[in-house]
């Protein structure tokens, strides 16, 4: 079971208080009606997938009950780091080079 | 004493007798034994059955990596266990034991024809045999395949045990308490560390209990062991025996099983048999030393045959001669010290036959100085004897070629063909291994959690190398935690560390069809099924493994895997580490249900939820369904109604006059803000800015996509604050998701939500004569068509109570929805029930309300829709604000797909001939086309128990709205229905019925 730190407690926790929430940095487009068919369908349906570092958005539900963001190695399943919603996305290069 | 206990040997008491019984027949063992070596002292060694050919079969090993000698253990009624290993066992008086795979006995078994029939069950058997005829299928195999699979007997009776968990913090964790773990917890211990050093055996020691001749800094190894266990707690250390590490989780979380009571004659009041333990530990150290290897020889499976590291375990650990007269089979050092051991005790080791050609001057000395005599440069081709091993055959080899054989009288044959790492729990950490030639055997490399491997399981032999890798490897730890470790030495005497060489299977006369050579003991895999799988086109090992199942019994191949591997690189021509090693996954035993299950059986399985009026429904012997988590009575049978009838009498009552429904389980979520009315807007299809305080409105809420997710009914208690009700079963989800906006799309609205379902209770009042009961204990309104038309929302006092009152219906009757404080709920509900006698008010449950519903043509969210339908689907647009700037789906309902004419949508059917649909039956247009049909859709919901003269149904079918009065059809098993589309509105059309 993975550790996670919330950036809203500040506090590394067991995986059992969070629940995941997708891909994150996919913002939903402020005036949906102007958005055409196709880039609508990639906002909703489209998602990265990819093998490694991954930004996506988990949520401290029985916690304080945040939604933050994370990077997350998906093969190794472990947390880069995590940072409150609202903040750019990390340079993944910077978080990258630590790892063995 | 038994035959075959030696005396002033092992750690057992031999004061102390235990008797236990085996097959129904009683046997005296001592205290310390296992059932193995109990049995072993009596001289037994048939212990079962093998699984596929009913081979007679004995214990290879003395430890957990036994694959053989599997037993089911009974303590009276409810208490049996299959497949526990015997070596792990340990006896107590009175304990009942049974062998496994036989009939009719273990030693007269009519399976072992499988034997005879071999051919028959080679690699994949199961693949190719039972592919032909098919009409063989049902009758012949599958009876076949289902009596004979799997290994012993599933308990039938409930387990009248119970198991408990916790959770552990820790600096260092050590897995294995031999060597290498006690030097590494001293190491950590003496820093001031928090320890803990488990072990799954019944004491500490690991390879120390069967090495008592080693001197450790002066002292023998036993009184070394025991001294520095007492340091070692007294220095703080956790040490748990009889504790399995079963699994490495991500980031050192370690899950432990911990057996509590198997052992004990007498099962302590309030004790569990298991506790599991989630280890979370700064570091961990995995010592958990190394398992020998078999050698590959026609005829090893037979008892008596065994590996010489547990024949030297049996001896010096427990006190007892697994064979008076041995004869030692190896390519490794380390079974000519079980050659000296078995000799000192008084054993008449016939030979040391050694595949080497050159062996260590110093070991052959020892055997010259005891008379034993030794055979270099020799395979083992056979061995004989029916239900225990008599004679070894061997063979010179010389050149690559094999010299005819000779026949070598035994009682035991102890083989060694050296020793693999054990890298489990290393491996479940997602450690990358490397390839060693010189051991032939993969070694652990890096891994990305916090933890070091030490000792054997990194493939350094001997007591002296464990202690000096684990104090290391301790200090390693320790600085990894910031703090400065000692450097510390061992001296040791009499250490026996060794080398050896590794084989495939041994070289043999035999013609290769006919050797029955075993690699993998307990799924009865041999030499030959591997190669016949490389033969037949598999390649990578994880093939291999599936084809001939090698490794994947109940050990995990914790014996064969490095066998197997190196016979299957040998057919392919590859080197090992191209072939590969298969995945080790958890849980490193056999590990009971019980310790996963822990505290989360029966009722505390899962939370029941309850409403404050639950008790009375149950007083009134409601019938109860789960509902979510929530309990919910379904109806209110009076006595001799079944639940048709119950229902039936519900809502007719409900419709006559009043009825009184628990709607306290409905999801509630208070939102609240100077900006709620924006984020209602938002979120719901609905428009709420012109929602007047005090007024409520049917909301629906889709997601992005376009789809409903939820509805409910939703009052504005004044500018800033609205009372949401979701699904009694959507409650969390529909908070999740507007958490989600509210958060991470709209951070910029002033909005608070607040989950409030547990707060409030609810109880529903339904009928003609709803406003006339309620009116009288209502301060603060008037119930009149006026004063509280339908759809209003009020904060009030009702029956002295403070309440929200809504009035709202889910019936099409006049319908009332009183919140009080939860705790109040059962008082505001007795207060109505009481008053209501004078009207005849009736209980009724989600039953009922749903019928009721149905025949008003509302949805169900879940079961009229699907995840795919949209409020046009449903004939629902009215509920769409069509001229918002934007909503949550809007801009998906806009879709061209979701635009689509043909859709599937909500209409209602009759049927021709007044039966009942089936929820769930597919709709056709045309019965008279070929099957497969085109199927246009399916039934939703469908009564025949409420107030309608004749059965109702609501339906998704293709285009259906504009298909009024059109007839579709239903085709069942039995017969075609034939039904006619109808509105989904079955009463009421007008909704006069509503008005007071």
């Amino acid at each position: 079971m993975l550790l996670i730190h919330c950036p809203y407690c500040n506090e590394t926790l067991p995986e059992v208080e969070f629940a995941y929430a997708s891909e994150a940095h996919i913002a939903r487009p402020a005036k949906p009606s102007d958005v055409s068919d196709e880039d609508w369908a990639e906002f909703l349906f489209m998602r990265s997938n990819v093998k490694g570092p991954l930004y996506e958005r988990w949520r401290h539900i029985h916690g304080c009950g945040r939604f933050f963001n994370a990077v997350r190695d998906t093969v190794t399943d472990k947390f880069l780091t995590t940072y409150k919603a609202g903040d750019p996305r990390p340079d993944l290069s910077s978080l990258t080079e630590g790892l063995k | 004493m038994s035959q075959y206990r030696v005396s002033g040997r092992g750690r057992v008491d031999t004061s102390r007798a235990v008797t236990f019984t085996f097959d129904g027949k009683s046997y005296r063992g001592v205290q310390g034994d296992t059932v193995a070596s109990a049995l072993l002292a009596n001289g037994v060694h048939l212990m079962g059955r093998s699984f596929k050919y009913h081979r007679p079969r004995g214990a290879i090993a003395a430890g957990s990596e036994e694959p053989n000698a599997l037993i089911g253990t009974r303590r009276g009624a409810g208490r049996f266990e299959p497949n526990t290993r015997a070596t792990v066992q340990e006896i107590w008086d009175g304990l009942e034991t049974s062998s496994q795979n036989k009939f009719p006995s273990l030693k007269f078994d009519v399976g072992a024809v499988n034997d005879a029939a071999y051919m028959l069950f080679s690699a994949g058997f199961y693949y190719k045999t039972f592919m032909w005829p098919r009409s063989f299928w049902d009758k012949v195999y599958e009876p076949f395949i289902r009596a004979a699979a799997g290994l012993g007997v599933s308990p039938t009776e409930e387990d009248p045990d119970h198991y408990a968990s916790r959770n552990l913090h820790c600096d260092v964790l050590i897995v294995g308490a031999g060597p290498t773990g006690l030097a590494a917890a001293r190491a950590a211990a003496v820093e001031g560390l928090r320890v803990v050093l488990v072990d799954e055996n019944a004491e500490a020691g690991g390879t120390l209990l069967s090495e008592p001749q080693a001197r450790i800094d002066g002292k023998p190894a036993w009184d070394w062991l025991a001294a520095e266990l007492e340091a070692l707690k007294a220095l703080g250390v956790k040490v748990m025996t009889r504790t399995t590490a079963i699994a490495y989780y991500h980031q050192n979380l370690i899950g432990l099983v911990e057996k509590l009571t198997d052992h004990l004659p007498k099962l302590p009041a309030d004790t569990p048999r298991e506790r599991l333990w989630r280890v979370r530990a700064k570091q961990v150290v995995l010592a958990q030393g190394a398992l020998e290897k078999p050698l590959v020889f026609h005829g090893n499976d037979r008892p008596g045959v065994m590996l010489a590291g547990s024949a030297q375990t049996f001896l010096n650990r427990y006190g007892v001669l697994v064979g008076k007269r041995p004869v030692i089979l190896t390519s490794h050092d380390a079974a000519w010290y079980a050659a000296f051991d078995l000799q000192d005790a008084g054993a008449q080791v016939q030979a040391i036959v050694d595949t080497r050609a050159d062996v260590d001057a110093l070991l052959l000395n020892e055997a010259r100085a005891r008379g034993i005599a030794v055979k270099l440069s020799h395979t083992a081709t056979a061995t004989s004897g029916r239900l225990r091993v008599s004679s070894l055959r061997i063979n010179p080899v010389a050149g690559g070629t094999v010299g005819s054989g000779q026949e070598i009288r035994c009682d035991a044959v102890l083989m060694s063909g050296g020793w693999t790492p054990s890298l489990h729990l290393f491996s479940h950490t997602k450690g990358s291994l490397t390839w060693d030639d010189d051991r032939t055997t993969f070694l652990p490399n890096n891994t990305p959690e916090d933890c070091v491997i030490a000792g054997a399981s990194r493939g350094l032999w001997g007591i002296e190398a464990a202690l000096a890798d684990g104090a290391e490897k301790g200090r390693a730890v320790v600085e990894a935690l910031g703090k400065t470790g000692a450097q510390v030495a061992y001296a040791v005497e009499a250490d026996r560390p060794g080398t050896g060489v590794s084989h495939k299977e041994l070289p043999t006369d035999l013609s290769a069809g006919k050797a029955k050579a075993f690699v993998d003991f307990q799924n009865d895999v041999t030499a030959k099924d591997l190669r016949l799988a490389v033969r037949e086109g598999m390649r990578s090992i994880e093939h291999v493994k599936r084809y001939t199942t090698n490794g994947m019994a109940t050990d995990q191949g914790k014996m064969s895997n490095i066998n197997g591997l190196n016979i299957a690189s040998d057919a392919l021509g590859k080197k090992q580490p191209q072939v590969g090693l298969t995945t080790f996954r958890p849980p490193y035993t056999p590990t009971s249900f019980g310790a996963f299950a822990g505290y989360h059986r029966g009722e505390h399985f899962e939370v029941t939820r309850k409403t404050d009026i639950d008790s009375w429904a149950e007083a009134k012997n409601a019938v109860f369904e789960p509902v979510g988590q929530w309990r919910r009575a379904r109806y209110f049978p009076k006595p001799g109604e079944d639940m048709d009838a119950a229902v039936r009498r519900e809502c007719a009552a409900t419709r006559a006059s009043v009825g009184i429904f628990d709607a306290s389980t409905l999801g509630k979520i208070e939102v609240v803000g100077p900006d709620a009315v924006e984020f209602m807007n938002r979120m719901y299809t609905n428009p709420w800015t012109k929602l007047a305080p005090g007024r409520c409105r049917y909301g629906l809420l889709l997601g992005d996509d376009g789809y409903i997710r939820d509805d409910g009914v939703i009052g504005r208690m004044s500018e800033d604050r609205f009372h949401v009700t979701t699904t009694t079963g959507g409650a969390a989800r529909v908070l999740n998701m507007m958490e989600d906006y509210l958060q991470t799309e709209w951070p910029d609205l002033n909005v608070w939500l607040t989950s409030t379902t547990e707060q409030w209770s609810t109880v529903a009042l339904n009928g003609p004569d709803a406003a006339k009961l309620l009116a009288p204990f209502v301060e603060g309104v008037e119930l009149t068509e006026e004063t509280f038309p339908h759809m209003s929302c009020v904060e009030c006092t009702v029956a002295g109570m403070p309440a929200r009152l809504f009035r709202v219906s889910f019936t099409g009757e006049i319908g009332f929805e009183v919140n009080v404080p939860a705790h109040l709920g059962r008082k505001l509900w007795e207060t109505l029930w009481d008053a209501g006698q004078q009207y005849g008010i009736t209980a009724y449950g989600t039953e009922t309300m749903h019928v009721l519903r149905a025949e008003k043509g509302y949805i169900i969210v879940g079961q009229d829709t699907d995840g795919t339908v949209t409020p046009y689907d449903c004939g629902m647009g009215w509920a769409v604000g069509k001229k918002k700037p934007d909503f949550v789906g809007m801009r998906g309902l806009a879709r061209p797909d979701l635009q689509a004419k043909n859709r599937k949508q909500l209409v209602g059917l009759l049927t021709e001939d007044g039966s009942k649909l089936e929820e769930g039956a597919q709709i056709v247009f045309d019965p008279k086309q070929a099957i497969p049909m085109t199927m246009v859709g399916h039934v939703t919901s469908s009564y025949d128990i409420g107030t309608t003269d004749q059965p109702i149904a609501l339906a998704l079918v293709a285009g259906g709205h504009e298909k009024m009065g059109e007839t579709v059809y239903i085709p069942m098993p039995d017969r075609t229905i034939a039904a006619k589309i109808t509105s989904t509105v079955f009463v009421d059309p007008d909704n006069t019925r509503l008005k007071i």
